[in-house]
This record gives structure tokens, C-alpha cells and sequence, in this order.
């Protein structure tokens, strides 16, 4: 993998050192709804502290539910999930989830107070956080995905783009052990595309991305799994995975028209 | 048909400041139990608990109230009428959340509108959310004891509910402008008015609120919360198969079931029970059946009535000044402003007298039987609860 | 409601009125407005008094007028209620301009338009001078049970994305050439109210999962604590004080 991601250490993470737990393992999870149906068979996954992963896979893969379980809000059939040396178990529910930080598909979804500065503050807020301490929290975060002017706005009066953006910093402001991107990209007009891609490449932690945007998953993740019928059946590095046209096809995955990840120089790959 | 200040006197308004908060408060406790289980998303599921579901989906609820208020049915000749809610809220989200949604609207059209005074927000709490709500819930679920298991009977009993919910606000206010307007109008001409304009209004209410309901019903029916146990009932017999436990009682893996899958079927709601004998009970319940066919029909018979002269004004209350001013020849500045100034407003006060009598038998009697059915139903239930608990 | 309408409902400014403590606030408009409902429906000029008291609160807050009678037309439909009271109320008959007019209709109507006027006017003013998250933020610190204020507030967010979403449907129906224009059209402004709600709901259990994502355990973090100091308190106060003292005064004279 890439030297200096993998070097990267998180402040306050609780542990460090070349002997620290990965972010995250997941071994043998299977999961089957209430109603019956199964969507996890068993799939084994683990990121490096540091690593960027880009989950990919096709509609109904199971995509969205492997994401449920990695803050305990769905509980595993079977398997386990830790987050760095943390099982994902309901004890530890709460500090799971200040460790993990999903960031939904639809802003409005996840920004849901009043004003900006209050949606960053939640997470930090709900764990205990306040005064001096809290907004320190909140501008750091905002000023990480450069949104430290709209603090006082209604989400509402900002354009998409922002809300992303935002979204991005009420989930950093918790200083996640890992960052949880689900379709980061989507509705995103291209310079905000890259603005968020110039974000997400300049913080320091750890990232798994699901996404089906897959020059934005080379763009940004030296690393790939192919999650496709609730198991992981591909894992490796993107240009690699993007190139094997028989594996792409097999799991719904395609490419741009006129897009070929074999003749772009990934940054750092 | 938001009362302002200075409409009821203190004293009554006090009260009912009283009655809207306690009714406030029970729905809060109550709003926790509906919201917790419902089928769809995977939130009902491990690790998060039900409680603190209440606030995002009743706020998006209310949310949802708001907008939909806003929402014009055109009725004819430029004018059209808007849902009050108050029984499709009971009905799509159960009725403790259906109070909480409806008066959490209601204040903040208080404050942020100054629609409908502060002072009079009891009573606007107590008239349009708690009466309209709990009156159209008891009906809509006597309704579908009587005649369970069919989508249809879910339509009708909407339209019923719906239909009887608005006129029984309108008396509702009455009552209290009886304890205490602060005006000299006297009480058989306000009740007269108001009901009769309220059976109209009520039918517009009623055709929307079972066409959403239907709406509603077709694409997610575990999402209506008053007809969980319609919806459930294919889900039982499609599982009988595979994991039936040899030598059990036929009834017992139904129970089991329902108690491992809170998405399936409403533990705490009194479907199941209905659910699990219709045929025993169906004998004695066929008289009162009867009854219940009988106020149905002249229920919608006065639909059919008055229907041609629905014109759904979005304000019951300006409706009836609009009214009493033709009375008293004054339409030139009672109609100038309403909805009614293309009306054929001569033609209406004879032939809606008529109709507005049978309104009030039929929906009279509906109300009466919907309420005797409510209560025996919550005895039964009641009597039911500790037998499942023991 | 919302955002959208917030900038329509609030009025940004400095003024001594605005930075007043939104608790204060509600509470001095409510105590306002008792005061107003209780007084004696014959001391005319105490409603004259409340008026002016009102003006002055205007004048202070830089409200102008025509924003604040803009936002009067609110009573319309309860104005045309007043004006028929005259006519149809009973009780002594006396004759003005040729019309048989009942006595005590006409005070129920001045009653009627001299209360439900200067309550509009209060709420008016204090929604015009504190803005929607302070208002809430007021109404918790008023002891307003916290899930109450935690469902309003999420009406208040979600109220314009959900209107914007109705009206997104309202332009997808008419750009498939429909055009609501009877009864006969209801069925298909249902459905779109049907999956109005149930994009509603699912978009409540997102926002759900996205709180429980985030440490939410069933009550909010209190992020803005509201506070008042005593002289704020004092000043808030002056507006239902001076109500007060002319309301009694009316309860003398009458």
C-alpha cells in the first residue's frame, strides 16, 4: 500500500504503534432481515489503519447492510466485527459508534438540526462534549472541509455540494477511527466532485467508500473490494481490479464510456 | 377553523389548556409505543432500541401534515379544498403520534403564524387534535373488526372515519363555545351551522383521506399503522410451512411468530387478537354487525346527498360566517373574500338543510356505535392483556 | 414553514427587542395576551392602551408597520366571523344606518376583532423578532416537554424539503400534461400525497439511523443553553406588566 497513508496516525485514536489493531476486521458476518431474506454470507474484510478502501459492488450486493453493521445498527446473525480491537457488541455501542462515522447518501438525511454548527456539535455533544472543548471540535471539523463560514446557515440555504460537505465534517467532528462514505459522490457537479475528492485526500484516517463511481474509487482508493452476493469476491489494488474486464463484467461493475483505468497515474499508487 | 384569542373566555380556555396538555402528554408516552415497531427499515431491528425513534418520525410526520395541508384538491368552478389531517394522521401513524403530529402543527402555527391565537391553543388542541384524531381512530378500527382481513374495508372505514371525524370537531366546538364563547350567538344556530357545513367539509376530508390511505396501502401497507393487521395476515399463511413445531397447537407458531418478528405484525395493536378468532365471536357480533351496516349507510347516503354540493372550503369557520351571512343578507362582505363567491350559494340553503339532516342522523349514529364499539373493544383488549402476560 | 418561510416570518436585527432571550420573550407575549383576553370587553380605551403598547414594542424593534398589517391578514376569516355578530346574535336591537343590529353582537364583534388583533399582532412580533431555532430553544427552556421541542424542531427542518418534494411532484405530473381541475382528478392528488407520506416516513427512519450513527440515545444534546439575566428578565417583562396595570385599572372603571 501507499507509504505515507499507511503512516498516518489519527490523533487520540486509543491505540497506536506499528502493533496497533486494524481499523477494522470483519470476519465470517452473515445476516439475514427479519422477513427471512439474507443479504451477508459470510464476508471477511480487514483495513489497515490509514488505508483508503473502496467497497464496490452492484445494486442489491448487500452494500448498505455491510455498512448497517459496522456501528451495531444492525446486530450479525454470525461473525464478528471490530473496529480497532473494539467488538462491535451493544456494551460498546456508544464508543463504536463515536469510532465509526458513516456518512449517508442523502445529506438531508444526516444533517437534521437547525443550523450547521449544531449538526456538527451533535456527535461530539451526544458523547459528552461541551463548552470550550465542543466548539473547538465544531470549527476544526467545518474548517477541515472548508465550511467554517457557514456555521450559523440552515442547511437548507446550501447548495449540495455543501451539504456534503458538511456532512462529511458533523462525522469527522467525532474523530472517527474510520470514515464510512456511502455514494460520496453521487449528485455531485465535477468541481465539487474534486473538492471533496481534495478533502477526503487530505485528512489523515481511515476510509472505506462505497461507491459505484468507479474513477472516483481509483481517483481516491489505492485499494478495492467487490462485494457481490453478500461476500467479498475480489480484493485488491483498483487499477488492478478495474482492469480485469471478466471480473467487472461477472459483477455488473462498468466502467465510463472512453474510461481507461490502465492509463491514468493514480496519485500515490 | 384555528379559534383566535379572545373567542372563548379565559376560564375555558384554561381548561382546555389542561386537557390539551395532559392529552399531550399521554400521546408522548403512547407516540413511543406505535413508533417503536413498525416493518420496513432495518432500524427496529438489534442494537438500537425503539424509544428514540419517536422524535425524527413523528417530527417528519408532522412535517409531512404541514405540507399536505398546503396541497389544493380543486373541486369545481375555482374552487378547491385542503386535507385537515387529523384523521389520516390517526389512521397512516396510529392515534397517540396522530395527536402528538397535529398538535405539534398546530403550535407551531400558533407561534410562527399567529394562526390561531396563543391563549386559545387549547382549545385548537383539544378540537382539532385530540377530538378529530381520536374519534376518527376509534371508528376506523371498529370499522375493520367488523369486516377485517379486506384492503377495501380499509378504504370504506378511512372514508367513515374521516367522514365523522370533522362534524365531531365541529361539536366538540360547539361544546366548548357553549361553556365558553364570549359571544351571544345562541348555541342552536352555531351548532346548526357549524355541523352542517362540517358534514360537507367532512366529505371532502373523507374522499381524500381513504384515496391517501388507498394510495398508501397499495405500495406499503405495513406503513398504515391502523391496518397492521390487514397487512399482516398474508405474511402468517405464507409462513406456515417449513418451521412448524410438531405437536403444537395450531394457533401457537402464529404467536411465536409474531413475537420474534416485530415487523410483521403489531404486537401491542388489537389486530392480532381480531386476527386470531374472527370465526367464534362471529355470531354474537352479527346484530351489532347489522347496526353498523345500517349507520354506514346513512353515513354515506348523506354523501351521496350532499356530495354534489361539496365545496370543501379550506376553513370550516369562515364557511359558517359565509353562511350565517346569507341568512341574514350580508353575502356582499361575508362571500367577498371566500372561496364562495362563484357559488351557487342560493341554491345550497334550502336543498343543504336536507342534506345537512341526514348528515347529522347518519353521522350521528355512526359516532354513537363507532364510540360503543371503541369501548368494548378496549375491554375485550384489556381482559386480553393480562391472559397473554400470565 | 422552515427556512423558506422563516426569512419571510423573521426579521434579521440589533434591536433591544431582538436580542432579548427568546424565553423571556414567549413568555412576556403569552402573560401579554392573558392579560388582553381578560379584560373587560367594555373598557375600550384599555384596548386603545395595548395598541399603543404594541406600537411602542414595534417602534423599538424597528418592525415596520406595513410588514407588521401584512402579516394581520392572517384573522381575515375570523374578521368576517366578527362582522356578522351584529346579525345574527340576539338580545337588545338597536338601529344603525337602517340595519336592526343586536347589542350585544356588537360587542361580541369588537370583542371578538379588539382581542384576536392584538393577539395576531403579539405573536407576529415575537416571530418577526426571534428566529425559529431560537423560538424553540425558548419554548424547551419553558419546560415544554424536550420531545415536543425535538419534534417541532424536525418539522422545522424537514418542513421545506418535504414542501420542495410536493412540489417536485406537483411539476413531474404536470409535466406529463396533468392538470388538476375537479373531484375526478382527486384520485391521482391522493397518491401523490400517499407517496408524499411514505417518502416522509422512510426519510424519518434515515434520519434516525443517521442520529443513532451519531451517539443519539434518545435525548438531545443541549448545545445552546439560553440564559436571561435579571435585568432581561425585567425588561421582558415590561410589556405585560403595563398590560396589566391597565387591564385592572379597566376592571375598576367598569
Amino acid at each position: 500500500m501507499d507509504a505515507h497513508v499507511t503512516a498516518a496516525e489519527t490523533p487520540k485514536t486509543p491505540a497506536t504503534g506499528p502493533e496497533a489493531p486494524p481499523s477494522l476486521q470483519v470476519s465470517g458476518l452473515a445476516y439475514a432481515y427479519p422477513d427471512g431474506h439474507q443479504a451477508l454470507f459470510g464476508v471477511d474484510l480487514t483495513v489497515a489503519r490509514g488505508e483508503r478502501v473502496a467497497l464496490l459492488g452492484p445494486n442489491g450486493a448487500g452494500k448498505t447492510t455491510l455498512v448497517l453493521h459496522l456501528n451495531g445498527i444492525l446486530g450479525a446473525g454470525a461473525g464478528t466485527v471490530t473496529v480497532a480491537g473494539l467488538p462491535v457488541a451493544k456494551r460498546n455501542l456508544p464508543e463504536i459508534r463515536r469510532r465509526v462515522g458513516i456518512v449517508f447518501q442523502d445529506p438531508d438525511d444526516q444533517l437534521f438540526m437547525p443550523t450547521v454548527r449544531e449538526d456538527v456539535a451533535f456527535g461530539p455533544a451526544a458523547a459528552g462534549l461541551r463548552g470550550a472543548e465542543l466548539e473547538e471540535r465544531v470549527r476544526t471539523a467545518l474548517e477541515r472541509v472548508g465550511m467554517a463560514d457557514f456555521a450559523d446557515r440552515p442547511p437548507h440555504h446550501l447548495s449540495f455540494g455543501q451539504r456534503r460537505r458538511v456532512a462529511v465534517a458533523t462525522v469527522l467532528a467525532m474523530e472517527p477511527e474510520i470514515l464510512v462514505l456511502d455514494e460520496p459522490s453521487s449528485n455531485l457537479d465535477p468541481a465539487s466532485r474534486r473538492e471533496l475528492a481534495d478533502i477526503l485526500r487530505s485528512l489523515d484516517v481511515t476510509v472505506l467508500m462505497v461507491t459505484h463511481d468507479l474513477p472516483y474509487a481509483l481517483e481516491l482508493c489505492p485499494r478495492s473490494v467487490v462485494l457481490s452476493g453478500g461476500v467479498i469476491t475480489a480484493d485488491g489494488t483498483t487499477q488492478r481490479l478495474l482492469c480485469d474486464e471478466e471480473l467487472m463484467r461477472a459483477h455488473r461493475l462498468e466502467l465510463p464510456f472512453g474510461f481507461d483505468p490502465g492509463s491514468v497515474t493514480v496519485p500515490g499508487a | 377553523m384555528h379559534v383566535p384569542d379572545g373567542f372563548i373566555n379565559a376560564p375555558v380556555s384554561a381548561a382546555t389548556g389542561v386537557v390539551a396538555a395532559a392529552a399531550v402528554a399521554v400521546s408522548l408516552r403512547g407516540a413511543r409505543r406505535e413508533l417503536l415497531d413498525t416493518a420496513g427499515g432495518p432500524a427496529g431491528d438489534a442494537g438500537t432500541g425503539g424509544g428514540e425513534r419517536t422524535a425524527p418520525l413523528a417530527g417528519l410526520v408532522a412535517a409531512f401534515i404541514f405540507a399536505v395541508q398546503m396541497l389544493n384538491f380543486p373541486v369545481a368552478a375555482g374552487t378547491s379544498g385542503h386535507l385537515l389531517g387529523g384523521a389520516l394522521a390517526a389512521i397512516l401513524v396510529g392515534p397517540y403520534t396522530g395527536v402528538l403530529c397535529v398538535s405539534v402543527v398546530l403550535l407551531m402555527q400558533g407561534v410562527l403564524f399567529a394562526d390561531g391565537g396563543l391563549t386559545a391553543l387549547g382549545v385548537n388542541i383539544t378540537d382539532m387534535a385530540v377530538v378529530t384524531t381520536v374519534v376518527a381512530y376509534a371508528i376506523f378500527r371498529g370499522l375493520l373488526k367488523l369486516a377485517p382481513g379486506r384492503r377495501r374495508t380499509v378504504t370504506v372505514a378511512s372514508f367513515v372515519a374521516a367522514l365523522v371525524s370533522v362534524p365531531a370537531a365541529a361539536a366538540a366546538f360547539t361544546g366548548l363555545y357553549a361553556l365558553g364563547g364570549t359571544t351571544d350567538v345562541p348555541i342552536g344556530k352555531v351548532f346548526t351551522a357549524m355541523f352542517g357545513v362540517h358534514v360537507l367539509i367532512g366529505i371532502g376530508e373523507a374522499a381524500i383521506t381513504a384515496l391517501t390511505v388507498g394510495a398508501v396501502m397499495a405500495v406499503r401497507p405495513d406503513l398504515v399503522h391502523g391496518a397492521r393487521g390487514v397487512a399482516a395476515r398474508p405474511l402468517e399463511l405464507r409462513n406456515t410451512g417449513p418451521v412448524a413445531t410438531p405437536g403444537a397447537p395450531a394457533a401457537a407458531p402464529a404467536a411465536a411468530r409474531s413475537a420474534d418478528e416485530p415487523g410483521a405484525t403489531a404486537a401491542p395493536e388489537p389486530a392480532a387478537p381480531a386476527a386470531a378468532a374472527p370465526a367464534p365471536t362471529a355470531a354474537p357480533r352479527s346484530s351489532a354487525r347489522r347496526v353498523w351496516l345500517a349507520g354506514l349507510a346513512a353515513a354515506l347516503l348523506c354523501a351521496g346527498v350532499v356530495s354534489f354540493y361539496a365545496s370543501a372550503s379550506p376553513d370550516g369557520l369562515e364557511k359558517v360566517a359565509a353562511d350565517k351571512g346569507i341568512d341574514k343578507k350580508t353575502e356582499d362582505h361575508a362571500t367577498k373574500d371566500s372561496p364562495l363567491a362563484d357559488y351557487g350559494v342560493k341554491d345550497i340553503t334550502d336543498t343543504r338543510l336536507s342534506g345537512g339532516l341526514a348528515g347529522v342522523i347518519g353521522v350521528g349514529a355512526t359516532l354513537a356505535v363507532g364510540t360503543g364499539v371503541f369501548v368494548v373493544v378496549r375491554r375485550r383488549r384489556s381482559a386480553a392483556e393480562p391472559a397473554e402476560t400470565s | 414553514m422552515g427556512a423558506g418561510h422563516a426569512h419571510q416570518l423573521y426579521r434579521e436585527g440589533r434591536s433591544p427587542v431582538h436580542t432579548l432571550p427568546p424565553h423571556c420573550k414567549i413568555a412576556a407575549v403569552f402573560c401579554f395576551v392573558v392579560v388582553v383576553v381578560s379584560t373587560p370587553r367594555e373598557a375600550v380605551w384599555a384596548f386603545g392602551a395595548y395598541a399603543l403598547l404594541l406600537a411602542g414594542v414595534a417602534a423599538v424593534a424597528r418592525i415596520p408597520a406595513g410588514f407588521l398589517l401584512r402579516r394581520l391578514l392572517i384573522e381575515i376569516p375570523f374578521v368576517a366571523f366578527a362582522l356578522l355578530m351584529p346579525f345574527v346574535a340576539e338580545g337588545e336591537r338597536t338601529t344603525v344606518l337602517g340595519m336592526s343590529l343586536s347589542q350585544s353582537g356588537l360587542w361580541s364583534a369588537w370583542n371578538i376583532l379588539a382581542k384576536g388583533t392584538l393577539g395576531v399582532a403579539a405573536s407576529v412580533l415575537l416571530a418577526s423578532t426571534t428566529e425559529l431555532r431560537s423560538l424553540l430553544l425558548g419554548l424547551q427552556r419553558l419546560r415544554m416537554p424536550p420531545l415536543m421541542v425535538q419534534i417541532a424542531s424536525f418539522m422545522i427542518r424537514y418542513g421545506d424539503v418535504i414542501t420542495d418534494e410536493m412540489r417536485r411532484m406537483r411539476i413531474a405530473r404536470r409535466s406529463r400534461g396533468f392538470e388538476a381541475r375537479g373531484i375526478q382528478h382527486w384520485g391521482v392528488l391522493a397518491k401523490s400525497a400517499g407517496a408524499l407520506f411514505i417518502r416522509s416516513y422512510e426519510r424519518g427512519e434515515r434520519v434516525h439511523l443517521a442520529m443513532v450513527s451519531r451517539g443519539y440515545t434518545g435525548t438531545m444534546p443541549v448545545i445552546d443553553e439560553v440564559t436571561a439575566s435579571r435585568t432581561q428578565w425585567t425588561y421582558a417583562a415590561a410589556l405585560p406588566l403595563t398590560a396589566l396595570a391597565v387591564c385592572l385599572t379597566g376592571w375598576m372603571l367598569t
